[in-house]
């Protein structure tokens, strides 16, 4: 990586990382590093907010179907399973 | 899943421990539909998340004694979650998993005679307070697309919102191979909603 203009190996290295860096898991010198190739760098800076609003969407929209309501029987058989911790817990 | 989330299930777990009155439904409203998401990603067919779901809750209420860390409670739900899908899944053929390659995705921005090819306008997005059911559809399909691995880390990581430690935990993988999978399925949804942006341009529909 390092500083400087849009370079597509510099690219390469800093697309790998783009959600370690966005999760801020990498180390300061590597977030340095990418940092300075992206100031130098427009179309690096455009996918990375590309993939950072992905990431808000996913969470937005993921929350997906939910299951239908229990039924009497389910409900009873988690009771009883919980009663029995309880009563172990307890005892 | 925010920080306030997570201090509401730990806080559940203890009261639940403790015998609270309320805390069972509670546990079960929060966590059944968790499982049950967990489980229709994995394994697909709405009935078998729903028994996965019951079975699961089942597992964690016999063994609540097992759960020693309450700050743990959401990873060892889901470990549960995965291994009654596990299970159900050695009883049925399923499909060898598909590999992401990175190169897939990469943004292909310049082309070898120079030109810039156009890039679909991200910043025209509509607001998340103003998500159109169509976009939400876009997301839901893009993630759908996904091959298992790649959909399930990114459903721990991206809307469980667990950490890269607990999703390994979890799936019983390397926190680098967590890594690896979650880059490559933000990637590929990201090529997806892209590839729809520009067709929502192209067709008008924006």
């Amino acid at each position: 990586m390092g500083a400087g203009k849009h370079d597509k190996g510099k690219c390469h290295d800093v697309f790998a990382l783009l959600s370690e860096y966005l999760d801020r898991e990498l180390t300061p010198q590597t977030c340095a590093e990418i940092e300075a190739h992206l100031a130098g760098c427009p179309p690096c800076i455009e996918f990375l907010n590309s993939l950072k609003r992905t990431v808000r969407l996913c969470r937005d929209c993921g929350g997906g179907e939910k299951p239908r309501p229990l039924t009497a029987e389910q409900r009873d058989k988690l009771v009883s399973a919980y009663r029995a911790f309880l009563a172990g817990n307890r005892g | 899943m925010a920080a306030s989330d997570t201090r509401d299930e730990v806080a559940l777990a203890r009261d639940l421990i403790a015998g609270e009155p309320g805390a069972f439904d509670r546990f079960v409203e929060v966590f059944r539909s968790k499982i049950f998401h967990y489980a229709q990603t994995v394994c697909g067919r709405r009935e078998d998340a729903e028994e996965v779901a019951q079975d699961t809750l089942l597992k964690v209420f016999s063994n609540f004694g097992q759960l020693r860390e309450p700050e743990r409670v959401r990873a060892w739900v889901f470990r549960i979650a995965r291994n009654e899908c596990l299970m159900r899944r050695r009883k049925s053929v399923f499909a060898p998993t598909q590999e992401l390659s990175l190169d897939d995705f990469l943004p292909h921005q310049d082309q070898d005679d120079g030109r810039r090819l156009e890039i679909a306008d991200w910043s025209a997005l509509p607001d998340d307070q103003a998500l159109r059911a169509e976009m939400r559809d876009a997301v839901h399909a893009a993630i759908e697309k996904l091959p298992e691995i790649y959909r399930t880390v990114m459903l721990l990581r991206d809307i469980e919102e667990l950490s890269t430690e607990e999703t390994a935990e979890v799936l019983d993988i390397s926190v680098e191979a967590v890594k690896t999978r979650l880059h490559r399925a933000r990637l590929a949804v990201r090529q997806k909603l892209e590839e729809y942006m520009r067709g929502a341009k192209a067709g008008g529909r924006r």
